[in-house]
């Protein structure tokens, strides 16, 4: 196997005395897709940071390209495009002057940089945006020119903290489409999300993160397989009577767990455990039986939903 | 990578941090501040009135009143002795402005600065090249200052073109100084302290009369910068330089890299967290 792109081991970070990573050891391969995934204050903005050489790594090694963030800061800087998980548009310029400026920030000559300002303009499919401030355009239309942004010095590493927040779903498969072909011309993307589709869709790997650590690591699919079964049966029975039935259900599902609203019965059949609740006089307002997903295994590894 | 962070500074004992070899493209920042400014060139301009209005009414009014002022030996009518004070002050007020109320705006409200770490520029070039900024715009009021004083046949000698450069180290020094200051400050509230040093500074810096009339208080005047900065405008009003000349550069660079200096270590400290 090649040399990892990143490679990170016992990786820390700590703001004064908290700690927001924990030790954490990464290897992410050139030309892969590489996710974080975590509920809120996992660490994966910190860790995301350390790679962007903008947040000074607290103990631990990290090297990426085979660089020292610590020394080689500068270079490696030069070769990484980042969508930070809030945008920092420069809003005194307009939309256009935002792409052409950061460019010049990599040095890129100024016709270059009007060149790729407007092919990626298109890309984004703000064109007729280019003149506008920032300012004036909706929550949307910045993360696109964020997204546009740092893809203006063709980085070979592209960092996405939560690329796709606040997109509406066509920009989001957009986005993946184009995500996708970039890393088939052979950049290595690491990305974080909240979405389990996106994860499913566009990472070859990904870490499951929990209060600075890695929990889990592997696929979607093998991820899937591991911490879930292949499917989920969810009934409601009303709000505070979900618990009510927690013995019967218990004894006929690999595992279940009790969300707010819901039940989640884990088993191989899902249709075959209803079946059998049915029969004991369990029956739910409303069930349905679905594939196991990413969601799934992220409420196993973290007890807690999305919605949380 | 070829010197590293250590024997640098064993070379330099420390004297000059390290953060100020790690400036290489710092006139971006400038570009960036055209790019803004080009759409509303007027904000520049209207910078250029202030002093001017003054200089006016030095030569109009006050000299009138006033009689000469005898400088180095000399006597020269008091709006030509005021006209270097002004200049001086007006390179020292644009400078402040834009370190100080600009670049809060821009480091706290804006996050400017975080954007840019992410990019190949480092905490030294957004430091100069901010600084940068103001001094060129100092530069430029000091030049529209320049033509004024000459059209009213105000300048005594050709040196006086050495005023040009001099008021640039003048906006360096004040420019380093309010960025460094900047860094600190939590609130716009915090920026009533401003006048509160600028004010004095101009109003006693051998700016309105000559250091003879500060009697024994003459040597409070080698702590304002500005004095300094008044000095070698006025040497090069007059054409004559003496070896004092040599001590008011020193003071002003060695402001200005202590303020860059300390401008990009907080930069440093406070953004790359
Ligand atoms: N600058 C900071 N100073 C102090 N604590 C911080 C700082 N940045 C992050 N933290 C803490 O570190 C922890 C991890 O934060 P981080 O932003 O990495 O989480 P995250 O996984 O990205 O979460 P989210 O999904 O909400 O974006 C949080 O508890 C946060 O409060
Ligand atoms: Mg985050």
């Amino acid at each position: 196997m090649a040399e990892p792109l990143i490679e990170a081991r016992s990786l820390v970070k700590r703001f004064d005395s908290f700690v927001a990573v924990d030790g954490i050891d990464i290897d992410v391969q050139p030309g892969e897709a590489f996710g974080f995934l975590g509920p809120n204050g996992a660490g994966k903005t910190s860790t995301m940071r350390m790679i962007g050489c903008v947040s000074p790594v607290s103990a631990g090694s990290l090297t990426i390209f085979g660089l020292d963030p610590r020394l080689d800061g500068r270079d490696i800087r030069s070769r990484i495009g980042v969508v930070p998980q809030m945008d920092q548009l420069d809003a005194e310029l307009t939309v256009e002057e935002n792409l052409i400026i950061y460019a010049r920030y990599f040095d890129i000559k100024k016709g270059e940089a009007r060149r790729r300002t407007s092919d990626l303009l298109d890309f984004v499919q703000l064109t007729e945006k280019a003149g506008d401030k920032v300012d004036h355009l909706s929550g949307g239309q910045k993360r696109r020119v964020s997204i546009a942004r740092s893809l203006i010095s063709e980085p070979e590493l592209l960092l996405l903290d939560e690329p796709t927040t606040g997109l509406d779903p066509q920009a989001r498969h957009v986005l993946w489409d184009r995500l996708y072909r970039l890393k088939e011309r052979g950049a290595t993307l690491v990305l974080t999300t909240h979405f389990m589709d996106e994860a499913e869709q566009l990472c070859d790997r990904l870490v499951v993160m929990d209060r600075g650590k890695i929990v889990a690591e592997g696929s979607p699919r093998s991820l899937i397989s591991q911490y879930s079964t292949r499917e989920v049966l969810e009934m409601r029975f009303g709000r505070d009577r979900n618990k009510e039935h927690l013995d019967e259900v218990e004894a006929v599902g690999e595992r279940v767990e009790v969300l707010p609203d819901r039940l989640l019965v884990y088993a191989a059949d899902g249709e075959g455990v209803l079946a059998t609740l049915r029969e004991r006089n369990v029956v739910p307002d409303s069930a349905l039986v679905r594939r196991s997903s990413l969601e799934d295994v992220f409420l196993r590894l973290t007890g807690r939903s999305l919605a949380d | 990578m070829t010197l590293t962070a250590t024997t640098r500074s064993s070379m330099v004992t420390r004297i000059i941090p390290d953060v100020l070899f790690d400036v290489r493209r710092p006139q971006r920042l400038i570009e960036r501040s055209v790019m803004v400014y080009r759409r509303s060139p007027m904000v520049i301009f209207s910078g250029f009135f202030e002093p001017l209005f003054y200089l006016l009414s030095m030569r109009v009014g006050l000299s009138s009143l006033i009689g000469d002022v005898e400088v180095g030996g000399r006597l020269v009518p008091y709006a030509e002795f005021v006209a270097p004070g002004l200049m001086a002050s007006a390179a020292m007020n644009g400078a402040v402005f834009d370190s100080t109320m600009n670049v809060f705006h821009k480091w706290k409200h804006a996050r400017l600065y975080d954007s840019l770490l992410a990019t190949p520029l480092s905490a030294g070039d957004v430091a100069v090249g901010e600084i940068g900024f103001a001094v060129l715009r100092g530069v430029l009021y000091s030049g529209a200052f320049l033509v004024t004083m000459l059209a009213l046949a105000m300048v005594q000698s050709p040196w006086m073109i050495l005023s040009l450069p001099a008021c640039a180290l003048i906006g360096s020094a004040f420019a380093a100084m309010g960025m460094a200051c900047t860094t600190f400050m939590r609130s716009w509230a915090d920026f009533e302290y401003v006048p509160a040093v600028t004010l004095p500074l101009f109003l006693f810096s051998a700016t309105f009369y000559p250091v003879s009339s500060y009697g024994d208080w003459s040597w409070v005047l080698q702590l304002s910068p500005l004095y300094h900065g008044v000095a070698l405008v006025r040497a090069a009003n007059l054409g004559e330089f003496s070896i004092g000349v040599l001590g008011h550069l020193a003071v002003l660079v060695s402001v200005t890299v202590i303020g860059v200096a300390v401008t990009a270590r907080r930069i440093e400290t406070l953004l790359l967290k």
